[in-house]
């Protein structure tokens, strides 16, 4: 049975299904179809939302065994039950997918199960267990994602040699575990195991790691980690994993392989088009398989939109939503908008990392002249009272204007923080502006006023 | 996110209105107030001011399309203003933009820039006024939702210290003006009754002695009785509907190649509104008295002026008189109101010198035309409507007796 709806999402990760509950909340007749049978994609069933409940749980771990003491409390011999630890994950991510249920139901978004394929412009083809089904619609969205990609001779088998889909599931906490990547996903999952007890050590081909971000920060975040016990080897390149019957070797060029149990590929994450048919519709990919979209986020086939992962850029939930949101708004009311500087990337370890807008290295290959103020934690009051005083806030300003193009920080909740600098980027505010803006005392927050502060040399608690 | 724009609600009868004109293509940023669209009816043309300093992102119904009360017709994004506009200030589509002279550091006072609750001065930009001396009124801002920067302070401060462009001279400058909607539609209709209406005027003049004796003989009486003045409208009203029921074709409308008479007076009194000339109408004038006819006019000349003639009072209508002689008309030929067949000027009323009886005399003396459709009226019928005009306002007394 053929339905015509106005618009079909394909995926209900956090860019199909907001862009799928906006579309419905605009007033069309929306459709979305996601293979899996909880909604929520990626994110919430795989990654963002269980991997923070671990580092959650891991951390309050390493809380009471290694710091509680500093401030009095003892709490003697500490059990880890991992079951239970990875129960209420798993409740976690029940939790929330059923609340998409909810949303869905709420918002009269007609939910297909199955995988669809394209069979022409105007034809999709959703396949499940239970049937095929054909749908069509004015309009369609590709929302389908990415997965983690490997490096040539490193094959994953799902058991030894693994990805962060399974890194979130491990039945005991692996004796030795190797990272490979040292991005945001290597190192959050590094830490969680690490602080249940692994010996881990991460492989980055880079000679920095969390390329991308600034370099300072990721300096800084290095000397951090390694005091914690994550060990690193920079500079390294991969070339292959040999699994053994009770171990595993990784090889690495010009050096020792490393024996371990289990080896975590976090090298990047690929687009999902398998079997989307966009050859028969053509629709365009680049050379590494993200589709390509104009400014409207419209792909090669007239009104077929794709949008989050599947597209490139930043791989983050939020960016994905906003592409949504904004993809959606511009096909029913003619705008639509991402500001593309003002979305933070956040590393959820402890210190958290976070950064919005531009790097000082890429002001300076833009060669645009710029300002910087830094704060760092150990002067700030409340990071002192809570024993979490490491890391620094940095903004950039830019020489002329003043206008903030950049903040960077590495501190207790830096995750939280930047979304402070990331309204005031939207709102096109000069450092000054938010110096002149009161924050509280005693809050964390204070050092991103100071920060912006530093800009003009005016810091008052450094 | 954006806004809808939606049709209003225009008058009680009204559910429907034809989309006049978008005066702002879609994308082009204007100033908040002004006007971007026109939504027609068969009277009147009804303006929607943006909602917002923005651009027009969508239209949903063009030019030409109807759409009922109620409906979406465009969407409208809030945007900051471009580089260079001022986005503050509520410029209606008439504002001609003067050349500013570019601010320059004056004595500095502490009170001269604005941080009040709810302006859109950014921090760092209202110390950047108050440290330059300069008034937030001098700066364009082209912050998000027309938030001033601490940039635009600066920028407007640095280009006042280069020397000034020249500006055109003060003898010799231009002001260009885009006609007002209603403007618009007002010459929309008085070419299209000149092109469609064989159009002919014919005069007569009127001794306005016997009903000023008249009116001056009860004024007081009346003004006690029903608490308005009795002036010279309701007199001519009258005198109107007497020349209709003699002249009846004068009050008829041209339909298709078919006449069409009606049973009832209509008539419309072209009254000098805030917006420019509205003509509400006196319904079943036949039936209403000399202190109904007063009253309406007074009420329809004070609703005029404040623009709160409702739609339903500007329809239909059988015949109109116009009255240039309260701004001192002489003569004038004035232009019948499409689909009427007449329009009855009145002018202004001065001493002059006539013969009468083979005398001179001094009489207060007012021309009156008549415009006619020739298509409807011949000119026999037209003169004659005049006379009788001329007859009844002369005597009176002509219209209670009838003859």
């Amino acid at each position: 049975m053929s339905t015509t709806f106005d618009l079909i999402v394909i995926g209900a990760g956090p860019g199909g299904y907001v862009a799928a509950i906006r579309a419905a909340q605009l007033g069309l007749n929306v459709a979305c179809i996601e293979k899996e049978k909880a909604l929520g994609g990626t994110c919430l069933r795989v990654g963002c939302i269980p991997s923070k409940a671990l580092l959650e749980s891991s951390e309050l771990y390493e809380e009471a065994k290694s710091h509680f003491s500093s401030r009095g409390i003892n709490v003697g011999k500490l059990d880890l039950d991992l079951q239970k630890m990875l129960g209420q994950k798993n409740e976690t991510v029940t939790t929330l997918t059923r609340g998409i249920d909810g949303l869905f139901k709420k918002n009269k978004v007609t939910r297909f199960q199955g995988h669809a394929t394209f069979q022409s412009p105007d034809k999709l083809v959703v396949r499940s267990s239970s049937g095929t089904e054909e749908l069509a619609a004015k309009k369609y969205l590709i929302a389908t994602g990415s997965m983690p990609a490997t490096l040539p001779g490193v094959v994953l088998d799902g058991d030894r040699v693994i990805t962060s889909t399974e890194a979130l599931e491990f039945e005991k906490v692996p004796e030795k575990l190797v990272v490979i990547g040292g991005g945001a996903i290597g190192l959050e999952m590094g830490t969680v195991w690490r602080r249940l007890g692994s010996d881990v050590t991460v492989l980055e081909y880079l000679d920095r790691i969390l390329p991308g971000m600034d370099g300072e920060l990721a300096k800084q975040a290095l000397k951090i980690y390694k005091a914690q016990g994550l060990k690193f080897q920079l500079g390294a390149k991969v070339t292959g994993v040999t699994v053994n019957r009770k171990n595993c070797d990784v090889h690495v060029d010009g050096a020792d392989d490393i024996r371990c149990d289990r080896v975590l590929v976090s090298v990047g994450r690929k687009p999902n088009t398998e079997n989307l048919g966009l050859e028969e519709v053509g629709i365009q990919t680049d050379k590494r398989g993200f589709i390509q979209v104009n400014e409207h986020y419209e792909t090669s086939t007239p009104g077929v939109f794709a949008i989050g992962d599947v597209i490139g850029g930043a791989m983050l939930a939020h960016k994905a939503e906003e592409e949504g949101i904004a993809c959606v708004e511009r096909i029913v009311t003619g705008y639509g908008h991402v500001n593309y500087n003002a979305i933070p990337a956040i590393v959820y370890t402890t210190p958290e990392v976070a950064s919005v807008g531009m790097t000082e290295e890429q002001l300076t290959e833009k060669k645009i002249e710029y300002r910087s103020g830094s704060f760092p934690f150990a002067a700030n009051g409340r990071a002192r009272a809570i024993g979490h005083a490491e890391g620094m806030v940095k903004i950039l300003a830019d020489k002329k204007t003043d206008r903030i193009l950049g903040a960077h920080i590495i501190g207790p909740h830096a995750g939280d923080l930047i979304a402070e600098v990331a309204v005031a980027i939207e709102f096109h505010a000069s450092s000054e502006d938010l110096a002149r803006c009161c924050h509280a005392h005693p809050t964390l927050a204070e050092a991103v006023k100071e920060a912006a502060l530093a800009v003009d040399k005016r810091a008052i608690h450094f | 996110m954006a806004m809808e724009i939606v049709v209003p609600a225009v008058g009680e009868s009204i559910s429907e209105v034809q989309i006049g004109e978008w005066y702002i293509p879609e994308g082009k940023w204007v100033a908040t107030d002004t006007d971007i669209v026109g939504l027609e009816t068969d009277k009147a043309t009804f303006d929607v001011p943006a909602p917002a300093g923005g651009k027009i992102t969508r239209i949903l119904k063009k030019a030409g399309e109807r759409a009922a009360v109620g409906d979406v017709i465009g969407y409208f994004e809030e945007v900051a203003a471009p580089e260079g506009q001022d986005s503050g200030s509520s410029s209606k589509s008439s504002g001609a933009k003067k050349e500013e002279a570019p601010a320059r550091p004056a004595a500095s006072s502490g009170n001269s820039s604005s941080s009040s609750g709810d302006s859109k001065v950014m921090p760092a930009a209202s110390r950047e006024l108050a440290q330059r001396g300069m008034d937030a009124g001098q700066v364009s801002p082209t912050g998000p939702g027309g938030r001033m920067l601490k940039e635009d302070v600066i920028r407007t401060a640095e280009q006042g210290s280069q020397s000034g462009s020249v500006t055109s001279q003060p003898m010799r400058s231009e002001d260009v003006i885009p006609l007002s909607p209603i403007r618009r539609r007002i010459a929309e209709r008085l070419v299209s009754a000149q092109h469609e209406a064989a159009l002919l005027t014919t005069f007569n003049e009127i001794d306005m002695s016997g009903v000023m004796a008249l009116r001056n003989q009860y004024k007081d009486e009346f003004q006690k009785k029903y608490d308005i003045k009795l002036g010279f409208m309701s007199f001519f009203v009258k005198a109107v509907v007497d020349a209709l029921n003699q002249v009846p074709q004068v009050g008829a409308q041209l339909k298709d190649n078919k006449l069409v008479y009606r049973n009832y007076y209509d008539i419309g009194i072209a009254v000098g509104g805030g917006k420019g000339l509205v003509v509400p109408v006196l319904r079943n004038v036949e039936r209403m008295s000399f202190a109904e006819i007063e009253l309406a006019i007074a009420d329809f000349a004070r609703r005029a002026k404040d623009n709160k003639v409702t739609l339903e009072e500007l329809e239909g209508g059988t015949f109109t008189i116009t009255n240039g002689g309260i701004y001192g008309s002489l003569l004038s030929t004035p232009i019948v109101n499409p689909p009427q067949s007449g329009v009855l000027g009145m002018h202004g009323i001065f001493d002059r010198p006539i013969a009468l009886n083979g005398e001179v005399v001094i009489r207060p003396m007012m021309y009156v035309a008549l415009t006619y459709d020739h298509r409807v009226v011949d000119g026999r019928e037209a003169v004659t409507f005049l006379k009788r005009i001329k007859d009844v306002i002369e005597a009176p007394a002509r219209m209670l007796m009838e003859i």
